[in-house]
């Protein structure tokens, strides 16, 4: 056997001594909860696809973000419609200075303009003021650098790309699409009545939690199938050898300019979805909900458990 | 002992999550491996934009109604050099383009004789790697028809573009401290890839590269060199300045400017 089998069987047993535990763990927090006399059932909630993807999804749309505000701080400024009117940008984050010489970050939107010294337009760089978009600890690099925040992007481009792909592959062949993700009109039709109960933080129990409910299914749907398609296509738009094939796209999003801000736009409607994300998950059971999304089990809490 | 072992792998996670988390990923940005892995994308996207457009799609073009006010220069914006301001001082009339390396007939173009070649007029627009768009009219000569003049040799597979801006800042050890660039023969003889000596009707301003500048209109603004001289085709740049092809390259960008 080599140095290297040796490796991977060590690393296989390792593996395979951490997941045994992690089941004997929840087995024995199962059998303690109903010894307990409150019964409460575990069920298989996300494959062992959907949770790797969803991990490997998290990743990139992370280094995707921050390597776009990056190559962003290179022209902090957005426009709409096919080139840049440098005079009225839809949203500027520039630097100017005051009386007394100090650097001042101004955020202006519209012709709407409010004073963000420290974080937008001007942020601290090793310790001093400099004008800058968005501040080094949310672009990667943290230092300015184009060259670099650019092959970041593009290479994680194409994973973040595979990995939607794979997705879509597997939710539509797998029945993961129309089971879970698809919302019914059944689903629509109780939509007021899951908004009054979210704004109450009253969360799905029993049966009812073994499925999505109306409005994660929209929220999932949208991110996964509206917003990541238009992030992928507003980013090829911004491409002159794309446009030069596909010119339709200019068509579609109303100009290079557009699409760009469309593509800004785009992400930070993934920051806010991903904000409410971690709250609702922890509102409704931090451990719970991420040890679904790590083992697959999901704890379902008896529904007359359900005060209120 | 397991648990040490185990601490410690939970610690690297840790680590590495919170240094993601901090944007202090300068870190692998500043190694000599982890910046050729990610370049290594650039094939694929190449090769995947070149299947998308294949040798000929156009870029779109514009009307008359969609020419920016006032087109912004980038770059050097003006050479300001003794030679060069002598140029310019005499209207560029001592100017000749030198086209030479693997061809047949090496050429020296005067402005005069580029200007009475057959010319393009074309309303497009110019994307600068920072972001921003502008649409201006340039007219000027194909280079296609500048290069098969010269006939390129069977070897030839790129385009060296030097230029006459000298290049303050940059690293360039050894290199010479010109602007340069470089196409490949299916950008070169692409239509609308132009040696352009007009912009929006004028000669070429100063600021925008005069007297010639190349219009490449699927590439980004930094494939498309200013202030040329002398085009010299060649089998490959590697021994050419820092070997990436184009001044820019040297210092980081990506060869493939389309996108």
């Amino acid at each position: 056997m080599t140095e290297w089998q040796t490796r991977g069987n060590h690393a296989a047993a390792y593996a395979a001594r951490f997941w045994s535990r992690a089941r004997e763990s929840t087995d024995r927090y199962v059998l303690k909860r109903r010894g307990s006399g409150k019964m409460r059932q575990f069920f298989y909630r996300h494959t062992l696809p959907v949770r790797a993807m969803h991990w490997i999804n998290a990743i990139l749309l992370t280094i995707m973000l921050m390597s776009g505000l990056q190559i962003f701080n290179a022209h902090p400024a957005l426009y709409w419609g096919r080139t840049s009117d440098f005079d009225h940008p839809i949203l500027a984050l520039t630097a100017t200075q005051d009386d007394q010489g100090n650097l001042k970050g101004i955020t202006q939107i519209g012709d709407w303009q409010f004073n963000t010294t420290g974080v937008f337009g001007v942020s601290d760089v090793d310790g001093q003021p400099a004008a800058r978009g968005f501040p080094d600890w949310v672009t990667l690099p943290g230092p300015q650098w184009l060259a670099m925040g650019r092959l970041w992007h593009l290479f994680f481009a194409w994973l973040l790309v595979a990995n939607g792909v794979a997705f879509a592959i597997y939710a539509f062949a797998g029945g993961h699409f129309r089971r879970d993700l698809l919302p019914t009109a059944n689903d629509l039709g109780h939509l007021p009545q899951e908004i009054a109960d979210h704004a109450r933080l009253r969360f799905p129990k029993g049966e009812a939690a073994k499925h999505y409910n109306a409005l994660q299914k929209l929220a999932y749907f949208t991110v996964i199938f509206i917003l990541g398609p238009l992030v992928v296509l507003t980013g090829l738009t911004m491409s002159p050898t794309i446009d030069s094939a596909v010119p339709q796209l200019l068509w579609l999003f109303g100009g290079r300019q557009s699409a760009r801000t469309i593509h800004f736009i785009c992400a930070f409607s993934f920051l806010a979805f991903f904000i409410i994300h971690i709250v609702m998950v922890v509102l409704s059971g931090t451990w719970n909900n991420i040890r679904s999304m790590v083992t697959g089990r999901y704890a379902i809490e008896p529904a007359e458990a359900r005060h209120g | 002992m397991v648990e040490m072992k185990r601490r410690g792998f939970f610690g690297a996670v840790a680590a590495g999550a919170s240094a993601l988390a901090l944007g202090a990923c300068k870190g692998p940005s500043e190694t000599t491996w982890w910046p050729k892995v990610l370049a290594s994308a650039e094939g694929l996207t190449r090769r995947a934009e070149r299947l998308v457009a294949g040798s000929w799609a156009l870029a779109p073009e514009f009307s008359k109604a969609d020419i920016a006010p006032e087109f912004r220069a980038n770059g050097t914006l003006n050479p300001n050099t003794p030679d060069y301001n002598a140029m310019v001082a005499n209207g560029f009339r001592d100017w000749r383009l030198e086209v030479g390396g693997l061809v047949e007939h090496p050429l020296k173009i005067s402005l005069s004789e580029l200007r009475a070649m057959p010319s393009r007029t074309q309303i497009t627009r110019h994307d600068c790697v920072e972001g921003w768009s502008c649409i201006g009219e340039w007219t000027g000569t194909p280079l296609r028809i500048v290069l098969a003049e010269a006939n390129p040799l069977p070897a030839a597979r790129y385009v060296m573009f030097y230029c006459d801006d000298p290049m303050g800042s940059g690293d360039l050890s050894g290199a010479v401290p010109y602007y340069y660039e470089s196409l490949d023969l299916i950008e070169a003889f692409h239509p609308q890839t132009l040696l352009a000596y007009r912009l929006n009707g004028q000669d070429l301003p100063v600021a925008h590269g005069a007297p010639v500048r190349v219009r490449a209109e699927r590439q980004l603004g930094y494939k498309q060199a200013k202030y040329v001289r002398r085009i010299a085709l060649v089998e490959n740049f590697e021994h050419i300045n820092g070997g990436k092809g184009g001044y820019w390259e040297d210092l980081g960008y990506a060869w493939w400017g389309g996108i």
